[in-house]
């Protein structure tokens, strides 16, 4: 206990040096639990939603081009025999909020799609049919306050947020539907039924099964994670960088610990105890500090998920005991790790080596030359895994190896930087400048490496967004020309609106759809009609001779890029679209943040294959100035419901907000890990500061003022943060080319062209200047305040 | 108390391997005071780091108290210089983020036989009353190894070590120095050795022993 308590003593006497610690560990972990706990809330949501869905683990029947399924059909098979159950779904707006309706029929339906095992089991048939009626909803949802909608809501946990699960007529009540969406065919079928083909047209469609939206977010999980452990590795800096500094600053101390009888081993297990007493302090903040993280980054994220995958996410975070013990064991682990090092240096130091602390300068060239040397070797690997590896993971192999190698390279970059500026200079000061700068880069190269991988990810990451912001406003332009869209309760109204928009406007052109498989994958078939607003404006990354005129003729089609991508398609490729439908691939268009694979196709053959195909949307070119005309005209005529005409404008301005709510999370990540890497300087710059005294000193005896050296201490950090920078630049252009023309095509499905933007680097380097100018004035004020008797002590027998 | 025979010790250095100590066999009874002078170089300290298991010699043999500690390992060693043995150090080499009070404490509470009747008695002789709470960058030189002292005297070790102890102190400072360590040495029984190229300190030394180029010889 007093060889511990003696260890401990330490930090009392350097409170700043143990709030560093504390705080970068706790920085670390709380990044990393908290995009952890982000994570494992919306695996929750997905397991919820897997579990209920439970449509979703069941064939099902539907009409070839979406569209309700006509009670006929539903009748015909029930007549023939076949096991089948109704189902109605369908969007409600309730509150300014969005709910997911799933109406099932209790008596058919199988016992796992409603909560407790259904009227089988534990719902009372009574209650749930008679009556008002009830509803399912998740725990914790607030609908329907006053009582509109005329139904008993249940909260329960094995409902997914934003679902409403009732009876099949409750359904078709709350969503004016009286036709079932699709039928579930039941997995127990009666021998000898006749051939369903000859039942009823409706499609068959496998179960999707709930992991597909957890396939289907994969990426952006993985994204998150990739940023939350460039954090944690970040923090790791901090925390390496302080542990190292304080057994370096008791290297004495353990010398006199030993030689007063303390034996290595007890040394050694005290410092260990030492380490894992601040991991669990510091571990316990970092994970009261990610709950707070992903609290606030939750309602994001869950925005981003929604509508870019249609996957619900809580708002709310729950509080896992399993989630904080692995973020205290990540601190733990990331705490061990840092202290590695430095408990072996521990291990091997001889009894009697000097007891001053070591000549970082000296010791370090050798490890700054194997560093380099790995650095190189990981660069190489970067490089090798960009131009042949396939696959996400290698993608952020890819990333990870290109910012290790080029964090390892740069103590030896800035080393012969600073050597070549030094062979430049004159002057004894600012030799002396130089040389004492590259003397403390040892010290300061843990904090640089961190800065370098803060600054080349925000640099990578700004320059994707910004590519992809440029890209995709460019596309908008291009994909969104008519001015307005019209949606129709049916087909048949939407040719009416057609027929009499067609003296007012210059064209409506109807937006006809199918879904379909193709491959075995989910592909939505477009029909369109022979116009130039395709022709000029359709944004094509590869095509043929006079495509448009062969599309409208029925000779080809045209593909999005993720389809394009998913199937291994190329110009002249043949894909089977339905049975005797076959065209060959005539041009390939760029779809941003579509997940899913498309194809474009003239109308008529649509129709002709697909029917009956959905038209019930239409876009209308006409003249900007009479768009408000146009509108009043529609609806005096039609009394058309809130939301069914909508002008370009409102679908851009739709589109950038999702995109920016995308990007948001990524954006606040990015500045927090530049936070995180701003305080690893400042940390170092103050753990340094106390054993920069017999380096400036001198300088002060021969008459530089202490202000003087004072600025020329903040002067050197920034110097040193400028060449970082410098280094950071080209990585993070590395970066950015790597997520775009790798990350992103795999978790995509599309390529971005990559576009610089030099202000926002200035921007940056800027931000980097001037928190690196408030982490290195605090110890230059210290010195600048540190009296003249201080100084002395250098010069004296007694230090 | 403490019986050194045939010691040898050779370090690698550039220029070949340079022979330290060289068949060096010495012994002490408790109590007894030695002066070990020398010039730079000559072995001083090799031997006493050897003597206080801090370092392991290339042959010969080292009896403590009748036990042969040059074989014990490093867990053995680091016990006999806890319990039995206190080293004074010219760089004092005391805890700085402890206090006064607490570095004198240290070794006996290591040792788990500190007696808080006999620190108080020490820290008073030592002249540190009223520095306790005070941290060694407070203190100066002289109060320092005045300190150092007073840590190993709490343990009562039968063998004190002292490597050139007022090597860092002005003539003044490191007398009063000494004379404190001899008459505490004389106090606890302490068996003391001390190195030092000060002939004049030496003297004061009931018995003086010479070394040369790793010999051992008569003063």
């Amino acid at each position: 206990m007093p060889a511990f308590l003696t260890i401990l003593s330490h930090w009392r006497r350097h409170p700043g040096q143990l709030a560093t610690l504390i705080l970068g560990l706790a920085l670390a972990t709380a990044l990393w639990s908290g995009v952890q706990a982000i994570n494992e809330e919306a695996r929750q949501s997905y397991a919820r939603a897997a579990g209920m869905l439970g449509a979703n683990g069941y064939e099902r029947l539907q009409m070839p081009g979406g569209g309700p399924v006509p009670l006929a059909d539903y009748s015909a098979l029930r007549r023939a025999g076949w096991q089948v159950s109704p189902v109605i779904r369908g969007e409600l707006e309730a509150d300014g909020e969005t709910w997911r309706v799933m109406g099932v029929e209790p008596l058919t339906a199988p016992p796992d799609m409603l909560p407790n095992g259904g009227l089988q089991a534990g719902i009372d048939p009574g209650a749930f049919l008679g009556g008002p009626g009830q509803a399912f909803v998740a725990d914790g949802a607030e609908i329907d306050p006053n009582g509109q909608f005329g139904l008993e809501f249940i909260p329960h946990p094995d409902i997914a947020p934003g679902l409403i699960v009732t009876d099949i007529g409750v359904a078709a009540r709350l969503l004016d539907q009286t036709d079932p969406s699709f039928l579930i065919l039941l997995p127990d079928q009666p021998a000898g039924l006749p051939d369903l083909a000859s039942v009823t047209d409706l499609v068959r469609v496998e179960p999707q099964g709930g992991e597909d939206l957890s396939r289907l977010t994969d990426s952006f999980h993985l994204n998150l994670t990739a940023f939350g452990f460039l954090s944690f590795a970040v923090g790791l800096f901090i925390v390496h960088a302080t542990i190292g500094l304080a057994f370096e600053q008791r290297r004495p101390v353990f010398r006199t610990l030993r030689a007063i009888g303390l034996p290595l081993s007890r040394l050694i297990l005290v410092l260990l105890a030492e380490v894992t007493l601040l991991a669990l302090l510091a571990g316990g903040l970092g994970v009261a500090l990610g709950y707070l993280v992903a609290a606030a980054l939750l309602p994001d994220v869950a925005g981003t998920l929604r509508n870019l995958y249609g996957a619900e996410i809580d708002g709310t975070l729950a509080f896992r005991p399993l989630w904080a013990g692995v973020g205290l064991g990540i601190a733990l682990v990331g705490a061990w790790l840092s202290a590695a090092q430095a408990l072996w240096q521990v291990a091997r130091m001889p009894l009697l080596a000097p007891a001053q602390p070591r000549a970082w300068a000296i010791a370090s060239a050798r490890s700054t030359r194997l560093q380099a040397v790995a650095g190189v070797l990981l660069l190489a690997a970067s490089g090798a895994a960009a131009l042949v590896g396939t696959g996400l993971v290698m993608g952020f192999l890819c990333l990870g190896a290109l910012l290790l190698g080029a964090a390892l390279l740069l103590p030896g970059a800035l080393s012969l930087a600073l050597r070549g500026i030094g062979a430049r200079l004159r002057g004894p000061l600012a030799e002396w400048v130089i040389a004492d700068t590259r003397q403390q880069l040892p010290g300061l190269s843990l904090a640089l490496m961190a800065l370098l991988l803060a600054l080349a990810a925000n640099i990578g990451v700004s320059t994707m967004v910004g590519s992809f912001r440029l890209t995709f406003l460019g596309w908008l332009d291009q994909r969104l020309v008519a001015e307005l869209y019209v949606t129709a309760a049916d087909n048949e109204e939407a040719a009416e609106i057609r027929a009499f928009l067609a003296p007012l406007v210059d064209a409506t052109l109807p937006i006809a759809n199918a879904e379909t498989r193709i491959g075995g994958q989910p592909v939505f078939v477009y029909g369109v009609v022979d116009h130039a607003t395709y022709r000029d404006h359709w944004p094509l990354l590869e095509t043929t001779p006079a495509v448009w005129d062969r599309v409208a003729t029925g000779q080809v089609l045209l593909v999005n890029e993720q389809m394009a991508r998913a199937q291994e398609l190329s110009l002249g490729d043949g894909v089977d679209l339905a049975p005797g439908l076959s065209l060959p691939v005539g041009g390939v268009y760029s779809d941003y943040g579509n997940p899913t694979g498309q194809a474009i196709m003239s109308l008529d053959l649509l129709e002709r294959h697909f029917a009956p195909v959905d038209q019930s949307r239409s876009a209308v070119r006409v003249d900007p100035e009479q768009r408000q005309d146009v509108i009043a005209a529609l609806d005096a005529a039609f009394a058309l419901p809130e939301g069914a005409v909508v002008d370009q404008q409102s679908v851009k301005q739709a589109s950038i907000r999702v995109f920016e709510q995308t990007f948001r999370v990524t954006g606040a990540l990015n500045i927090l890990t530049l936070g995180v890497a701003t305080f690893a300087l400042l940390a170092s710059l103050m753990t340094l500061s106390s054993m920069r005294l017999p380096q400036v000193a001198p300088l002060w005896a021969l008459g530089q003022t202490r202000a003087r050296l004072a600025r020329i201490e903040v002067m050197k950090t920034l110097a040193l943060v400028v060449l970082t920078g410098a280094v950071a630049l080209p990585v993070g252009l590395a970066l950015a080319w790597v997520l775009l023309a790798v990350v992103n095509v795999e978790a995509f499905g599309w390529r971005l062209p990559m576009q610089v933007f030099p202000l926002d680097w200035l921007r940056l380097l800027g931000l980097a200047l001037l928190t690196s100018t408030l982490a290195a004035a605090y110890p230059a004020v210290g010195l600048l305040r540190t009296p003249p008797a201080h100084l002395l002590k250098v010069f004296s027998n007694e230090r | 108390m403490l019986n050194v025979t045939d010691l040898t010790k050779t370090y690698a250095s550039t220029e070949g391997p340079v022979d330290v100590l060289r068949a060096v066999s010495l012994g002490v009874t408790g109590g007894e005071s030695v002066a070990l002078t020398g010039e730079s170089g000559s072995g001083k300290s090799t031997l006493l780091h050897l003597i206080g298991g801090l370092d392991r010699p290339d042959s010969g043999e080292i009896r403590f108290f009748g036990e042969e500690i040059t074989a014990l390992g490093d867990a053995a060693r680091a016990r006999l210089r806890r319990d039995r043995v206190g080293l004074v150090f010219q760089q004092f080499n005391l805890v700085p983020s402890l206090t006064v009070s607490q570095n004198i404490a240290l070794q006996a509470r290591l040792a788990r036989r500190a007696d808080a009747g006999w620190i108080a008695e020490l820290t008073d002789r030592l002249g540190l009353t009223g520095l306790e709470a005070r941290y060694p960058e407070q203190l100066s030189g002289g109060q320092q190894q005045r300190v150092a002292i007073g840590r190993t005297l709490a343990n009562r070790p039968g063998l004190i070590l002292a490597d050139e102890p007022t090597g860092n102190l002005d003539e003044d400072t490191g007398d009063a120095v000494l004379a404190l360590m001899l008459e505490l040495a004389e106090t606890t029984g302490a068996a003391l050795i001390m190195a030092t190229h000060s002939q004049r300190l030496a003297r004061r030394f009931a018995r003086r022993i010479h070394i040369r180029r790793g010999r051992l010889e008569a003063a």
